[in-house]
């Protein structure tokens, strides 16, 4: 082929390396490494660092690889999100059938290599983890019912038990805890974010609680699941994981939350219209920091207890 | 049709490729660490000779 049959146009197959990248949801991958690297931590007993290294790396690309088959599966309603429009393939710079096929070869890639690095059960895990999150999830749940995002929370909630396993072999209470506790703030993290991203779910007709329930219903959704949420967020600080550290910063931070969550119920559209969701705002930027923070707090447990500082002994 | 010594599809074409040859030499790399850090740990024993036989 001469340069005089280049053509001038981005064409199929022509994106750069960084739009594959974007194809993994690079800032999902990275709360999976942070979790997973506390629940590694966590857990009792040690790897080789570079073992250690390696599971969290394989988790991670596991992760990238089912967001790249949510991208592929989800271009459809993509293309309508103002969020998502951007995306590698709504905006045409990757094909649908390359994130597909970059989406399998990296599952089955970190899937066998998880397993190769640590234990069987840590790669059936991750293999599970993509399975549910594609396909329980994104084909499935997602634009079938409200409840989408309280089930399919599950998949994102995986990574610290597969830290936890890759480490023991075997499974426990405590990253169930872990599991747990990411499990019940992704709805209210979510829901906050359909409120004030309202026109669109709406507009791609994804079934959020916002729109077959009502805004009012979501409101006392995210205040119902705020509740629980702290009851285990701070009832997590008296089992192995928890200590005085992660205990003061749960007592704080759900607090925080829950005050969050009573004014978001207290509000209605008027209120909320006449400030742009501010509240709304405030209690889903506070929601990341929220998962960040309890994370760190374990993660400093863990990290203080070989010198006698962590934990309750 | 004008033509330029580097085209911007050059250069992400460029680009795309030295991606994707660092990614396999690093991968190249962990691997082998992976295999020394297996292979001197204490959880790998190489078979006897009589049971090849």
């Amino acid at each position: 082929m001469t340069d005089a049959s280049i053509p001038t146009q981005a064409t199929a197959g022509e994106a750069g390396f960084g739009d594959y990248f974007a194809l993994l949801k690079p800032r999902v991958m990275a709360l999976v490494v942070f979790t997973a690297f506390a629940g590694l931590l966590a857990a009792p007993g040690s790897v080789h660092p570079l073992v250690g290294f390696c599971a969290i790396l394989f988790i991670a690309v596991g992760g990238g690889a089912s967001g790249a088959l949510n991208m592929w599966w989800d271009a459809d309603i993509d293309r309508i999100m103002r969020r998502t429009r951007n995306r590698p393939i709504p905006s045409g710079r990757v094909q649908e059938g390359e994130a597909l096929s970059l989406g399998l070869a990296l599952s089955g890639f970190a899937v066998v290599m998880l397993a190769l690095a640590t234990n069987i059960l840590a790669g059936a895990l991750l293999a599970f983890t993509i399975f549910f999150y594609v396909v329980v999830y994104s084909m499935w749940l997602k634009r079938s019912t409200p409840q989408n995002i309280v089930i399919g929370g599950l998949a994102g909630a995986f990574p610290p038990l597969i830290g936890w396993v890759a480490v023991t072999g075997e499974m426990a209470m405590e990253p169930w805890l872990m599991v747990a506790l990411t499990f019940m703030w992704t709805p209210p993290h979510f829901w906050a974010l359909a409120l004030f991203m309202r026109s669109d779910y709406d507009d791609a007709g994804v079934p959020m609680l916002t729109v077959t329930h009502g805004r009012r219903a979501t409101r006392v959704h995210i205040l119902v699941y705020t509740i629980l949420l702290a009851l285990l967020a701070v009832g997590m600080g008296f089992t192995s994981l928890g200590g005085p550290l992660y205990l003061a910063v749960a007592v704080v931070l759900n607090a925080l939350f829950l005050l969050g969550a009573v004014r978001i119920w207290r509000r209605d559209e008027t209120d909320a219209e006449a400030d742009n969701f501010a509240v709304e705002r405030r209690f889903f930027r506070l929601s990341l920091l929220y998962l960040f923070l309890h994370f760190g707090a374990i993660l400093a447990e863990a990290v203080l207890r070989p010198y006698g500082l962590g934990g309750w002994a | 049709m004008s033509l330029r010594p580097t085209h911007e599809i050059h250069n992400r074409r460029f680009g795309r490729n030295l991606g994707l040859g660092l990614v396999l030499v690093a991968f190249v790399a962990l691997v082998f660490g992976l295999t020394i850090v297996k292979v001197t740990g204490g959880d790998f024993q190489m078979p006897k000779a009589e049971e090849l036989n």
